[in-house]
């Protein structure tokens, strides 16, 4: 066995988030994993070197976020010349709100943006120099219903009528297979519902029902093809009817139930539908933000994807409409309000957060966890789940030590 | 007793330690102690009394896991001055050799740290073990399984039969032996290592053979004993702190300065009648502490409890009791 003579880090005086539960007892850290500190001090009769006082907090695994468009100006679908810079400062960005992870999400866009983008947004290790993990994009559409396409262009929408061909196309299968951890599709539209099983084979991506007018029984089929994820519950879909409640529906399926992402800006979805949902199927919940380039900017014009919106007040909305364009709300502020609408548990909230978009993508192992051999991507946070402290790969963040910019704006028109 | 002995590198305290539900209690007040400061175990040698054999280290029911989960994780205890037994070791017997090797080489054990078992059991000298038995391989009996099964979620089956343990005589070699017994399962084995003879079916009553051993106790694990026993140890340590002063005996319970004891006799107690028959927990019993005087005098180091004994009942300047003292005889 090699013995690392790196040294240990112990953080005390905490509460640690595992099996489910809040225990006082050590977290221990060396050379950015998570370790078994039995075997270190039998084996190696190793005693930590570095001690961080937590000060009597709570030790959860870092926030993970599936689905955000963009934050700081920048914007993953529109910043295409620029779409470096854009990755690097957004995921610093966010590793200084607490989130340790994320999937960059490209809204619908025709395919010389995917080629362009797509390399930029695979999966890429956390640490101080990166910012954030990537975990690899979120491609949400274009093989989207146009019933239910949001703030998404039209123009962008398509079928899947020659299956695969078409996805190779669109995206491209290696960009899919490299680069991408998840797609949103509709599954009712075109050849979706035969090509779930054929793009899992051919690129072992994750599948998502979103943006969609699917039925209940075509929302069924598509979880039993492999779906496992359903996207921005309750937004860009079937609202729920009793005798069909469509991909909502799915919550309450007897038998096997997909996970779903759920916007709690308060906001994208009611809090008493947050409660309901939740309660449904609480072991499915991932929060997620689907923030926006305006996340942590000031109130003013801004550009998504292609498209003109208004921030005023909390709100983000598709230039002179109605109509919700994305949210601004950061995941350590839906955490806080996932609590405030449902009165579930901080455990339970939290592994809304890490554990669950974890399991999702299937790297439970590593990330949302602090099980040994998982990445130290680590928060300390106050009893009103305030972030007071964020480590990635065992490294502290700080605002000294992690420095970016927002996106420098071009005026954009009022009118 | 550790900061009494001011161990150094050179010098270190030696201690034997147990496992079980009531050292948990031990080892928290210890970690406790540790954490304000008040004790360090950087000078501090274990040796862990027992193990069982074939069970990973890594295993949550080793008694390594036990140690590291309720102390050695949380104090500052070099993890080269820990001694365990190596339940996976190729030749049992040639690891148990080792350890009594060890044992000797660091010069012995100081205080011997230890509970009972409803068997009265000490470590796993379990009933018909040689009084002299030294650290060797044992077979469990069948009610230490059942007792331990419930660390096996309950399954007899999962419990390892086979134990390395200190032996009977490697105990009475410490300089000094230290039992806590408590709870009602354990009066019966209490009263027949206290009351009944020295006898290898109850092990733990070699300690009537130690010259230097105290058993802590609480008023649950008395149940067995004769009321005349609980009252004659209850009366030892009343009697010392009434006529004596704490301040004035040895954590070992010999007395020095008896002369100076008469003279600056706390005044400024609530009278005895207040505390009285006191049904709480660890409550101590001395044993045969005050029958053995130290050759070496022990210092008092601890401070005056708040409720000494008002000197009511007077004390003669030579030490004995004036017919006031005997007269409203609180036992």
């Amino acid at each position: 066995m090699s013995k690392s003579t790196s040294p240990i880090t112990q953080f005390y005086n905490c509460r640690i988030l595992r099996d489910h539960k809040l225990v006082e007892d050590y977290l221990y850290v060396q050379d950015g994993k998570i370790i078994d500190p039995a075997k270190m001090f039998w084996e190696e009769n190793r005693v930590p070197d570095v001690r961080i006082d937590c000060k009597g907090g709570i030790v959860s695994p870092g926030y993970i976020d599936v689905q955000l468009n963009g934050a700081y100006g920048f914007d993953f679908s529109n910043d295409t010349e620029i779409i470096q810079e854009a990755v690097d400062n957004v995921s610093k960005g966010l590793l200084l709100q607490g989130c340790t992870a994320y999937c960059p999400t490209t809204v619908s866009s025709r395919p010389d943006v995917y080629r362009k983008v797509l390399p930029y947004l695979g999966p890429r290790e956390g640490s101080l120099e990166n910012g954030a993990a990537i975990l690899g994009a979120h491609v949400e559409g274009p093989f989207i219903s146009p019933l239910k396409k949001g703030a998404h262009e039209e123009a962008t929408l398509r079928t899947a009528k020659n299956g695969l061909a078409d996805f190779d196309e669109c995206y491209g299968l290696d960009n899919l297979r490299k680069n991408v951890a998840y797609v949103t599709m509709a599954p009712e539209v075109e050849g979706i519902m035969d090509s779930i099983p054929e793009l899992i084979e051919a690129t072992g991506i994750n599948i998502s029902s979103g943006h969609s007018n699917a039925s209940t029984a075509q929302a069924n089929e598509a979880h039993k093809k492999g779906a496992k994820m359903v996207t921005h519950l309750f937004n860009a879909m079937a609202a729920f009817h009793q005798r069909d409640p469509g991909i909502i529906g799915l919550l309450g399926a007897s038998e096997s139930r997909p996970f779903y992402g759920i916007i709690c800006d308060g906001i994208h979805v009611h809090p008493h539908s947050v409660m309901i949902a939740y309660y449904a199927h609480p072991t499915g919940a991932c929060l997620v933000t689907d923030a926006m380039s305006a996340q942590c900017l000031p109130e003013g014009y801004y550009k998504l994807g292609k498209m003109d919106v208004d921030v005023h007040n909390g709100h983000v909305y598709i230039k002179g409409t109605n109509t919700i364009a994305g949210s601004i709300a950061t995941l350590a502020q839906c955490v806080r309000n996932f609590i405030k609408f449902t009165g579930a548990s901080k455990v339970e909230a939290l592994e809304n957060a890490t554990l669950h978009p974890a399991q999702m993508l299937g790297i439970a192992e590593r990330k949302g966890t602090l099980q040994f051999g998982a990445d130290a991507d680590v928060l300390v946070l106050d009893d009103n789940l305030n972030v007071e402290r964020i480590f990635v790969g065992g490294n502290e963040v700080t605002e000294d030590n992690v420095k970016f910019h927002h996106k420098v704006q071009k005026e954009v028109a009022a009118n | 007793r550790i900061n009494e002995f001011k161990p150094t590198r050179k010098r270190p305290f030696v201690m034997g330690l147990p496992t079980g539900s009531t050292p948990v209690e031990v080892y928290w007040h210890l970690v406790d102690f540790y954490k304000q400061g008040i004790l360090s175990f950087k000078n501090v040698i274990t040796f862990s009394m027992d193990e069982y054999v074939g069970l990973p280290r890594s295993h949550p029911e080793s008694y390594c896991s036990f140690m590291y989960r309720h102390l050695y994780d949380h104090i500052d205890l070099k993890p080269e001055n820990i001694y365990m037994l190596d339940g996976n070791a190729e030749d049992l017997a040639a690891e148990c050799q080792r350890y009594e090797e060890c044992i000797k080489e660091v010069g012995g054990i100081e205080l011997f740290l230890g509970g009972i078992g409803p068997d009265g059991h000490i470590a796993f000298n379990e009933p018909g073990s040689s009084l002299e038995s030294v650290t060797r391989v044992k077979t469990l009996a069948y009610e230490t399984v059942l007792a331990n099964a419930r660390f096996f979620g309950g399954d007899v089956n999962k419990v390892p039969k086979l134990a390395l343990t200190v032996g009977v005589g490697t105990v009475r070699a410490a300089r000094e032996v230290l039992l806590i017994i408590t709870g009602a399962h354990k009066a019966v084995a209490l009263a027949k290592c206290i009351e009944e003879g020295v006898n290898h079916m109850w092990t733990v009553s070699v300690v009537q053979l130690h010259p230097s051993a105290m058993v802590v106790c609480d008023e649950d694990a008395t149940l067995e004993l004769h009321v005349k026993t609980v009252r004659y140890f209850k009366s030892i340590e009343q009697v010392q702190e009434q006529l004596i002063g704490r301040q004035n005996i040895g954590l070992k319970g010999s007395i020095s300065k008896l002369s100076s004891a008469n003279a600056n006799h706390q005044p400024d107690a609530p009278p005895p009648a207040a505390e009285k028959q006191i049904a709480d927990d660890n409550d101590e019993s001395s044993d045969e502490s005050s029958e053995e005087e130290d050759s070496k005098t022990a210092s008092s180091t601890a401070a005056p409890p708040a409720g000494s004994r008002s000197n009511e009942h007077g004390v003669r300047s030579n030490g004995a009791l004036t017919s006031a003292a005997t007269a409203g005889n609180p036992f």
